[in-house]
């Protein structure tokens, strides 16, 4: 890349940035360009130089001029001038604004304890890098969490892999860590790909960029999806199996009985460095193809030939997406496909998955604010006692738990609350958003911030701060939050906002009034430049000069003794190898290998609801048009997604009189919401899919519309606590449900 | 140069619609207009095996070949930013060369 990352004149000009949130998206720090005139974005390109982009972007950063100028922005704190709940605001300074957070802190916590606040959460965005750091360092509470049922985003995936390889994310190798990419020398290219429970091309989830896949297809890697659903991925794959939704447990464990039993397997990576085969191998014996067919309701000759195309074709990967986290028996499917991977030989090698390195850029700072906290209190957080896995493994609160306390009062009566980048009562990543909204409304006090005006905060904010875009911001994008970093890349600011503060700015101004001592950084530049310091032999100017840094990648880091604290070779595990057999796993009450059972709620496991609600409900695609629960309110994205929409397959569209483009309703036994039917042979027959996130910010505010946060809220119909032994899994992609014909929005 | 064209390879368009709005940014077009609108045959099943699903972006009136672009040495806007990189400007005739010798589904086309 250029050395030259701004260029133009003093008041039209150019500056090179790497995408980071908000608007929101993960950490895929993509390369952009944006041209600012008189101090206002009026246009964005993608940036060529970059080494993983090339200059490609989605829709959601080409709308950023729409985005940013928006006249429905929030651009000056607020504060709340009538009710809760009334959307009246009165505009007050930054300074006025943190000294009134600072002084109900310091009185909540005064008469209540440091635990009675609650930093909450959202996903992808900077805040889910700098919320725990915000609740340790400046609030110092232990009370922070993501609202979201089972942890089930990303951390049960990280847990299982930190348990069972000792790594951070393995991901697919799509060479992203060289600065030749594809033709790095030693690099190879997958020669199957198992795209599983994920959609790459449009969630970009944690950091990798979703249509590097289009590059692998083109350099011939063949695609395998398993969906209930045939995605545009799937319909161009090699193979697409449409499973039962919540049966991957069974397929993946039928796929390694099917790679042992024909001996397809790396005999001298499992000898030398795998743990517990032979009772693994058992325990795979117990799922023979024509179990998991019948199981997963799919055709058994598509296991033999999967799981021997897999096994065969070196090196080939597999990407595991959110749905390992959100079903019944997901993490016991992770830990089987993680299983797969390494009893092929696919780990830490060219074309497999790469493995994050142990400690890694911001790690040690995110983990140091902690010191913060009074002895015991990190360990005493709320859920950590019940749940002693997830309490290894997330920093934070048991989010079931935590709703149960807002309800109960016990152990803790939370006081204040934070929500950080959460749009809570949304469909966004909570089940049971009318209990959460219940719970907050109980807070003497509540902070939100966010771009806009959104349910949660016109419901239960009494001040809202304005969060800034990422050209309002100079920051750094981490990939995969630093689990899996293929760089570290610098976030320019290009336009001057003095009304709006990126976390790390929040962070630092409010901890000079709660928290001086762990807080002596001049900004976020200061901040940057000397954690950058810390870990690299570079600075922040520096880095915005590089653009984009990749350090190196070693392979077979088993090898060499890369992988582990002790310098000796082997993985991070108490055996020091892959656990096919997890020593780990019984100090928790958990099964060491992985098995199936049925989901929480299925036909087989209630019979009884079956009649009356006979299709499995899943939830979360993601599109090309919105973030969650964010861009609703950008034309140019709602012309192309203009509602809610739910997929149901023709054969059941036909039984319930229901036609395409139809609004139905779907509704079970916890409650209901309206959507518009896309009736597609897609989906298999008996599943419908239901897309979350939906508010229409063009509806009343007020109480009680609240944008109409209501009427399309899938998450209305999901219990929570649906969780295994180690506290995590969910129901979001395995629930009941039935559906019918509506007349609109409105039911 | 016969004509300024796009070969389209559009075995691989995932329907990011991105060429749309590149399109409306370089060149101002509003709401509900388009220079480079993507058009899908919505997926069918072809036998047990196989699908179809194929999304091709088709040129209105409103393109203008990026000749502003193009003649201080950029490349189309909308190709500049293709997620699945899957178009081309180039020549009419030398695109149709090129095309000819790919395999999978491809066209080229213009406007002017
Ligand atoms: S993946 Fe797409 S939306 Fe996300 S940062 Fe990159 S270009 Fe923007
Ligand atoms: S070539 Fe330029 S004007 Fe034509 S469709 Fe592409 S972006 Fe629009
Ligand atoms: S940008 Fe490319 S992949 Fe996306 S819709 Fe247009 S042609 Fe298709």
């Amino acid at each position: 890349m250029k050395d030259q990352w701004k260029w133009g004149t003093d008041n039209d000009y150019w500056v090179r940035t790497c995408a980071w949130s908000a608007p929101g998206c993960h950490p895929v720090g993509c390369g952009l360009k944006l041209h600012v005139v008189d101090n206002k974005l009026v246009n964005v390109d993608g940036d060529e130089e970059h080494p993983v982009t090339n200059g490609r972007l989605c829709v959601r950063c080409l709308t950023l001029p729409e985005y940013l100028n928006h006249p429905q922005r929030i651009t000056t704190p607020l504060k709340r001038a009538g009710e809760r709940g009334e959307n009246k605001w009165e505009p007050i300074t930054w300074d006025d604004a943190l000294d009134l957070i600072a002084e109900k802190a310091r009185e909540i916590q005064g008469k209540y304890g440091m635990d009675s606040i609650v930093v909450i959460q959202g996903t992808g965005r900077q805040a889910a890098l700098y919320a725990p750091p915000l609740a340790f360092g400046v609030f110092r509470t232990s009370t922070t969490l993501m609202g979201i049922s089972g942890y089930s985003c990303y951390g049960p995936r990280c847990a299982v892999a930190e348990f069972v390889f000792g790594t951070g994310y393995p991901e697919l190798d799509f060479a992203s860590y060289f600065p030749d990419s594809y033709d790095h020398p030693g690099y190879e290219v997958p020669k199957y790909i198992i795209s599983w429970g994920k959609m790459p091309l449009t969630s970009n989830g944690d950091g990798f960029f979703g249509h590097s896949l289009i590059d692998l297809m083109k350099r011939g890697s063949k695609i395998i999806t398993i969906d209930p659903r045939i995605t545009w991925l799937g319909a161009h794959a090699d193979t697409a199996i449409r499973l039962r939704p919540g049966t991957d447990a069974a397929l993946a464990l039928a796929f390694l009985n099917v790679i042992i039993d024909e001996d397809l397997y790396d005999h001298d990576f499992v000898d030398k460095w795998c743990y517990g085969f032979d009772q693994f191998a058992e325990r795979c014996r117990e799922y023979p193809p024509s179990r998991a067919a019948e199981i997963c309701e799919i055709p058994e000759h598509l296991i033999y030939r999967v799981a021997r195309q897999f096994a065969t074709n070196k090196p080939s990967s597999l990407m595991w997406g959110l749905t390992f986290d959100q079903t019944t028996t997901g993490g016991q499917a992770s830990h089987a496909a993680l299983a797969m991977l390494a009893i092929c030989g696919y780990v830490d090698v060219p074309g497999g998955v790469t493995v994050g390195q142990p400690s890694t850029f911001l790690g040690k700072w995110r983990v140091d604010t902690r010191s913060n906290l009074a002895p015991g209190q990190f360990e005493n957080r709320l859920g950590a006692k019940n749940f002693p896995a997830a309490d290894r493994s997330q920093w934070v609160c048991n989010p079931d738990i935590t709703l149960e306390c807002l309800e109960t009062d016990e152990p803790i009566k939370l006081r204040m609350a934070v929500l950080q980048s959460t749009n809570i009562i949304s469909p966004t990543n909570n089940v049971q958003p009318q209990r959460w909204y219940a719970g907050l409304k109980k807070m003497e006090f509540t902070v939100c911030r966010d771009l806009f005006l959104t349910p949660t905060a016109v419901a239960l904010a009494d001040v809202f701060l304005p969060v800034a875009t990422f050209p309002e911001l100079d920051g750094v994008v981490l990939p995969h939050y630093g689990r899996n970093p293929f760089f570290v890349a610098a976030i320019n600011k290009a336009i001057d906002n003095p009304g709006v503060r990126s976390d790390i700015e929040f962070c630092i101004q409010l901890g000079k009034r709660l928290n001086p001592d762990a807080w002596d950084y001049k900004d976020a530049v200061d901040f940057f430049d000397r954690q950058l310091h810390a870990s690299y032999d570079f600075g922040f100017d520096e880095l915005r000069h590089m653009g984009v840094y990749q350090g190196e990648y070693t392979y077979k880091k088993y090898e060499k003794g890369l992988s582990r604290g002790d310098g000796k070779p082997g993985f991070n595990t108490p055996s020091g190898r892959i656990e096919l057999y997890s020593l780990l796993y019984p100090m928790w009450g958990e099964d060491p290998l992985p098995y199936y059972h049925e989901p929480y709620y299925s036909k087989y496991s209630h019979p009884e609801l079956a009649e009356e609600y006979p299709l499995i409900l899943t939830t979360g695609g993601r599109k090309y048009t919105s973030f969650h629960s964010e861009h609703r309110m950008i034309a140019s994205l709602r012309e192309i997604d203009p509602w809610a929409k739910v997929t149901i397959h023709p054969a059941d569209a036909e039984k319930y009189g229901i036609q395409n483009g139809d609004w139905v309703t779907i509704e079970n036994w916890l409650g209901k919401c309206q959507m518009k039917a896309w009736v597609s042979e897609v989906i298999k027959e008996g599943v419908v899919h239901c897309e979350h996130g939906w508010w229409y910010p063009e509806q009343e505010g007020a109480e009680p519309n609240l944008f109409g946060v209501w009427k399309s809220n899938v998450n209305l119909l999901l219990p929570h606590f649906c969780v295994n032994p180690l506290g995590f899994g969910s129901i979001y992609k395995e629930m009941m449900c039935k559906i019918y014909k509506a007349q609109g929005l409105d039911g | 140069m016969t004509k300024p064209a796009l070969l389209i390879n559009y075995e691989y368009c995932t329907g990011c619609h991105s060429c749309e709005i590149a399109c409306r940014n370089e060149h101002g077009i509003g709401l509900g207009k388009w220079g480079i609108k993507m058009l899908e045959v919505p997926p069918f099943q072809i036998d047990e095996e196989h699908w179809n699903w194929d999304n091709a972006p088709i040129l209105t009136s409103l393109c203008d070949m990026c000749a502003d672009r193009i003649a201080a040495g950029g490349d189309a806007a909308c190709a500049h930013v293709c997620l699945a990189q899957c178009i081309e400007y180039g020549d009419f005739l030398e695109l149709a060369r090129k095309a000819s010798e790919m395999t999978g589904k491809v066209y080229v086309i213009s406007n002017q």
